[in-house]
């Protein structure tokens, strides 16, 4: 789609399995309305559309901005496209042959498939040095003979690898030009187009998954061009990356590997833009689906991004991601006591079908979300989602009784107590491993739980971890959709310099620094989306001489697009001080080396106004009450209040033990906890006493 | 809690639990990060843990450790607190360092450093961190030496002695190992990071223990030992009672060219096993003599790859006693050279798996590669510098019940991953013309064993290369089980003016060397197949031949033979 920018109303859209949850925001008028209608699994574009008119008029739209799990879903399920690569003679087994790994560390079992075989990974001669001398040039005839077998062997799509082309991509390029010409469509990506770093399996990896999803999410792409251009849009159009900036869906074509954690990643950066303007900006934000319990760490404000993610054993992709970890610990988790007598929660998960005994959909093996109806934490008269009109709370208590409570000799109360312990015991070891692994002191941080179940389990992450406060947005269910409408545009690019830092060429490294920038930030220029500034900036992976891993080293330097300047003192500088921060002990005299140059340009987008989310000022306390019940703390039954969540006006405060429901979550506050709704509706949840 | 003391009880307990391994997890995550050789730092060859404060059993290890280091490390350990017992007595800021193998196990190249969690003047418990460094002298660059008929060519032997003396670190030790090695600067930065770690354990320790109280942390850990033993007794009470014997062979000592079998006599009756080793080889002349802690630590990690349930803690070692004899080549004490206790260990692990198949083939594992294959090839830079590329090399897993052999995978002993061509050809003046899996190398079977692999190096570097090589199954292939097929044999050539050699012993041999332009060739084993393989689903069969992991030649021989 063109770069066109249009004015009107942005619309955020995230796909998720079950729902498709839209955040709508008219600057013009400050309007902020949100949906959430059912996923159509294989037909997406359906409910994209019907929740596209459930928001506003679709002619009327500015922008329309995706969060999608199309990418992750067919990498987890190995449904991308059939593919070929080739690569240099010799090589054709880099895929397969992974780093030499195995899928557990204890047990032989288990084998991999690569997803390319073996018969459509062609080797051709060529060969590049590692000092980037090209060894020998690429015979072009021969790149194009294995394309036409490839085309003739039923690949839709190319990638194109060969050895050491992060040192000079002169191959790969000439290559690329070749395969072109028989080519029938744009399908078709080499290695250093969009990695050019050293490592050649995780390069591999990283560009034979894109062309696997390019013909995949293209095709889900233009479905939803087409249904829009039905419904007369003529705004831009574009997706969420994993790394939370956004890019147009041109490049999302070229390069869908990005989006392989875009809905996620959304989530995080709405969160993070949530806690921000409620004076919050160290948060670990916590999402607890139906098999999972995402939990990401935002430092001042920023987000973390890891180099790599492996999506699966053998599938490794390698481009900036914003960093969740994830256990398999979620709503759906299954709770069984093992031989050894422990009580365990999940990885095994019933998912959100069959889902919870409670939903009668036919499984009979309790969950966490059993466990929490049980005690009352969830209301069973009020399934969130709207999708069942109540939940069997006999049938969870009858399989927490068989499957934990009678082998430990306990009642069903306890026995779904153990569960939920269990549980926020995994969830807050996946917040330790995000903050107290990496030297952040938990005290300093809020969690903001986010998703339908995040809010049941704040009282835990307060308590268990030592964290000082939480936050609950006032839209827990629709985080990720408003993050697609918060983040900023971005562009990231990486090349290996591997140079010493000592004697550094400093006018070479300034004239890769001003060129790596001129062409991130042209591609954030030209998404299409109004921005109000752009921003470049660098930073350089560093290592001591001997060293394999490397640290991040931010660069201090102001992106000047007529001419750049750095100095070797100044890079040492900036290594010192960060390697400092992240191992004890400086080297003094073992020399320093620059492994990696990465520029990444920020379109700033216009601030979203919080207040756009406020409750109405005309909302009582007294009208927000409902009935009290009994919920489930520690051992014995308390009398907790309920409350309608988003009824409650602004300073109200809430004394645990309470429940405060809404239709797309559900937030429990313990005894001992107080919440307090802040100017934007927000709950901030902490200590009472 | 009021109410249900015996359920807190236990929840409690699986909190703890996974709190004590994750910091032996941050542990080995801190040494991985700041560790200047690749065997630590994109190999893994390193383990952490919290051992006990009297018998040095293993209490907590971390989830990524290494393998053989989760049994090998009680002995250290214990080899520590024999040392404090004689010497007079310890401090709280006292750390040990040693690589002594006979006390410790593994080889000289293991760093072990070894200091007390001490609480109320009193050892609660053992912190240790043990890395492989890249070089600590012997005759061969990285101390793989196949020819070395004493520990002394091997490298330089550490006994436990105090690298810190409460708390000052004692820098005439540091020299000492400096002067000792080819690559000081990288021991001296991995010896940094395995501090980093020591000293991050001891202070979540000790947080956690304050949180929960000592009394607390110490039944915690009782109870997960006791655990641990039962979860391994109903394992083995599982097995059908009775004596299975199994034997498998190493090629060579290196040095002497015999033969050398690892026989074991299996016998499971009611919950307790015995592994008696004592029909195997006398001790011989070359380096692949093990010691006994070296043997033990071997036989844990191959019941544990089967017992996967079983938690990795000593409780399990409890229902197992082993015949391991000074007579055999399996318990050797100084100075009988140990540098290539890989091969051994890998040999053993092997059997172990074969015995087991006899008593339940449904739980048969066929034989992996089952050889390291560390390839050392050095050299001088322009400006004098030496050089030194020492890498260890995958191949095949074997078939199972539930799956073909994994390709191209890392050794059962390890967690290892390789590194790329790409960081070796930039590291290095090699230039790799082959890195590829190796058709035909996996044991026929109904699943099939997985593929070994072919590495082709060429030297770049004008002034050529020493290349030496430690391998093994030169002459006997990764067994099949339950009817499958052996895997293809280890191969290793290299290029001269007169065409390819390969070793007289096999896959051992030192002092070889190369010019710019000639090349080296290892091809390794694949994994052992599992069940017949006229039984094969034919759709795999037909698979298996259109990809070229089984060449169409192969494939039909193999028919031909099925029906014969």
């Amino acid at each position: 789609m063109s770069a066109r920018t249009k004015s009107g109303p942005l619309v955020g859209v995230d796909v998720g399995g079950t729902f498709t949850d839209l955040a709508f925001f008219d600057a013009a008028t400050r309007t902020f309305r949100t949906a959430k209608v059912p996923s159509n699994r294989g037909d997406e574009a359906l409910g994209f559309i019907e929740g596209l008119r459930a928001v506003g008029d679709i002619a009327q739209l500015g922008a329309i901005i995706h969060g999608t799990t199309v990418g992750t879903n067919a990498l987890l399920e190995r449904k991308g496209a059939r593919i070929g690569i080739i690569t240099t003679a010799g090589f054709r087994d880099v895929l397969e042959m992974r780093r030499r790994d195995r899928p557990h560390t204890w047990g032989l079992w288990d084998d991999f498939t690569p997803v390319v075989s073996r018969d459509l990974r062609l080797e051709v001669t060529e060969r590049t040095l590692a000092d980037g001398t090209i060894r020998t040039a690429v015979a072009t005839a021969e790149v194009e003979a294995a394309a036409k077998q490839l085309l003739a062997d039923g690949a839709e799509a190319l990638a194109i690898v060969f050895i050491n082309a992060y040192a000079n991509p002169a191959n790969e390029r000439a290559a690329y030009d070749a395969v072109r010409t028989v080519w029938p469509n744009d399908h078709i990506a080499y290695s250093t187009q969009l990695l050019p770093e050293f490592r050649e399996f995780e390069r591999t990896s990283t560009v034979t998954l894109n062309a696997y999803l390019q013909p995949v999410v293209a095709s889900y792409l233009g479905k939803l061009d087409t249904a829009l251009t039905k419904e007369g849009f003529q705004g831009s159009f574009h997706i969420v990356q994993s790394n939370g900036g956004i890019m147009s869906t041109a490049s999302a074509r070229s390069f869908p590997v990005r989006t392989a954690l875009s809905g996620p990643a959304a989530g995080v950066i709405a969160a993070t833009a949530v806690a921000r303007a409620a004076g919050f900006d160290n948060i670990i934000t916590a999402d607890l689906g139906g098999t999972s319990f995402d939990v990401s760490l935002v430092a001042d404000g920023k987000a973390s991004l890891a180099a790599q993610t492996t999506i699966d054993f053998g599938l490794v992709i390698r481009t900036p991601m914003i960093e969740i970890t994830t256990i398999g610990a979620g709503g759906g988790s299954i709770a069984r006591v093992d031989a050894g007598g422990l009580v365990c929660v999940g990885p095994e998960s019933a998912g959100s079908r069959p889902g919870p005994v409670a939903y009668g959909l036919g499984n009979t093996r309790p969950t966490l979300t059993d466990a929490n109806i049980v005690l009352g934490r969830i209301n069973a008269e009020q399934p969130i989602g709207g999708k069942l009109t109540r939940l069997e709370v006999e049938a969870s208590r009858a399989a927490i009784l068989a499957h934990v409570g009678s082998p430990l000799g306990l009642t069903a109360e306890a026995a779904a107590e153990a569960i939920v312990r269990v549980a926020n015991a995994r969830m807050a070891g996946a917040i330790r491993l995000v903050s107290i692994e990496r030297g952040y002191d938990p005290a300093r941080f809020t969690a903001v739980p986010f998703g339908g179940g995040g809010a049941l389990h704040v009282g835990a992450l307060i308590r268990d971890v030592g964290l000082k406060s939480a936050l609950v947005p006032r839209y827990p269910g629709i985080t990720s959709a408003l993050g697609c409408i918060i983040a900023d545009v971005r562009n990231d690019r990486v090349a290996t310099l591997n140079v010493m830092l000592d004697g550094l060429d400093e006018a070479d490294l300034a004239r890769r620094l001003l060129e790596t920038g001129r062409e991130v930030r042209g591609v954030v220029a030209a998404s299409g989306l109004a921005v109000e500034a752009i921003d470049v900036l660098f930073a350089l992976d560093m290592q001591y001489q001997g060293q394999t891993h490397t640290v991040g080293v931010p660069l201090p330097v102001r992106y000047d697009e007529q001419e750049m300047a750095v100095t070797e003192a100044q890079v040492r500088a900036a290594f010192e001080h960060a390697y400092a921060q992240a191992f004890s002990r400086l080297l003094p005299g073992i020399p320093a080396r620059i492994v990696n140059l990465r520029a990444t340009a920020l379109g700033r987008r216009p601030p979203f106004d919080m207040a756009a989310l406020a409750p109405l000022p005309d909302t009582t306390r007294a009208e927000a009450a409902r009935s009290a019940r009994n919920v489930w703390f520690d051992g014995s039954w308390h009398r907790a209040t309920i409350w309608d969540r988003l009824a409650l006006p602004v300073g109200a405060r809430i004394e645990g033990p309470a429940v405060l429901e809404q239709p797309d979550a559900t937030t429990v506050i313990d005894p001992g906890l107080a919440a307090t709704v802040d100017r934007y509706g927000n709950l901030i949840v902490e200590r009472s006493r | 809690m009021p109410g249900q003391p015996r359920a807190l009880d236990a929840v409690t307990f699986s909190i703890l639990l996974g709190r004590l391994e994750q910091i032996a997890d941050e542990m080995d995550a801190t040494l991985y990060r700041s560790a200047f050789n690749p065997i630590i730092a994109e190999a893994r060859d390193a383990c952490h843990g919290l051992y006990h404060a009297e018998t040095g059993a293993t209490l907590v290890q971390g989830t990524r450790g290494l393998p053989i280091f989760v049994g090998a490390m009680a002995f250290a350990v214990k080899a520590v607190i024999d040392k404090v017992a004689v010497s007079g007595g310890l401090l709280a800021g006292d750390t040990y360092i040693f690589n002594d193998p006979y006390a410790g196990g593994t080889h000289l190249n293991d760093f072990r450093l070894v200091r007390p969690l001490m609480r109320d003047g009193k050892v609660f418990a053992w912190l240790a961190s043990v890395g492989h460094w890249l070089d600590i002298g012997g005759n061969v660059a990285g101390g793989y030496n196949p020819q070395a008929t004493e520990s002394f060519q091997e490298g330089v032997l550490i006994p436990p002695v105090r690298l810190f003396r409460d708390g000052v670190l004692q820098q005439d030790i540091v020299d000492i190992l400096n002067a000792n090695s080819r690559v000081p600067r990288s021991n001296w930065g991995d010896l940094n990071g395995q501090l980093n770690a020591l000293d991050l354990g001891q202070r979540r320790f000790h947080e956690l223990i304050d949180e929960y109280g000592d009394d607390s942390v110490t039944a915690a850990l009782a109870a997960a030992s006791a655990r641990a033993e039962a979860l391994m007794r109903e394992a083995i009470r599982a097995l059908p009672d009775g004596c299975y014997s199994f034997e498998d062979y190493l090629d060579n000592d290196g040095i002497v060219d015999e033969k050398l079998t690892i026989a074991l006599d299996m016998t499971i009756a009611g919950d307790s096993l015995r592994l008696d080793f004592s029909r195997s080889s006398p001790p011989c002349r070359g380096p692949v003599n093990i010691a006994r802690s070296t043997a033990v630590a071997a036989c844990y990690v191959a019941l544990k790859h089967v017992f996967t349930e079983v938690p990795a803690n000593a409780g399990c070692l409890v229902p197992i006693t082993f015949d391991i004899p000074g007579t055999t080549f399996l318990g050797v004490g100084p100075p009988r050279p140990v540098a290539g206790y890989t091969e051994t260990i890998l040999r053993m692990i092997g059997v172990v798996f074969g015995a087991l198949a006899k008593a339940d083939p449904a739980r048969a594992t066929a034989a992996p590669f089952g050889t390291i294959n560390a390839l050392s090839i050095a050299g001088h830079r322009k400006n004098g510098q030496r050089w030194v590329m020492f890498s260890f090399f995958g191949g095949g897993l074997g078939g199972n019940p539930k799956s073909d052999g994994l390709n191209h995978a890392n050794n059962p002993i390890s967690t290892a991953t390789i590194p790329p061509a790409e960081v070796m050809e930039a590291s290095y003046p090699v230039m790799f013309t082959q890195w590829a899996l190796r058709p035909d190398s996996g044991g026929a079977g109904e699943h099939r064993g997985g593929l070994g692999a072919i590495y082709e190096i060429e030297i770049l570097d004008d002034g050529g290369a020493d290349v030496s090589l430690l391998g093994e199954r030169g002459r006997f292939a990764p067994f099949g089980v339950a009817g499958g097929d052996p895997a293809a044999l280890n191969r290793f050539q290299w290029q001269t003016a007169d065409g390819w050699l390969e070793p007289e012993m096999a896959s051992k041999k030192t002092g070889i060397r190369l010019t710019r332009g000639q090349r080296l060739r290892l091809e390794t084993p694949g994994g052992g197949g599992w069940g017949d393989a006229a039984k094969r689903d034919p759709e795999k069969s037909a698979r298996d031949v259109r990809n070229g992991y089984v060449t169409d030649v192969a494939a039909k021989s193999k028919t031909r033979g099925a029906k014969a």
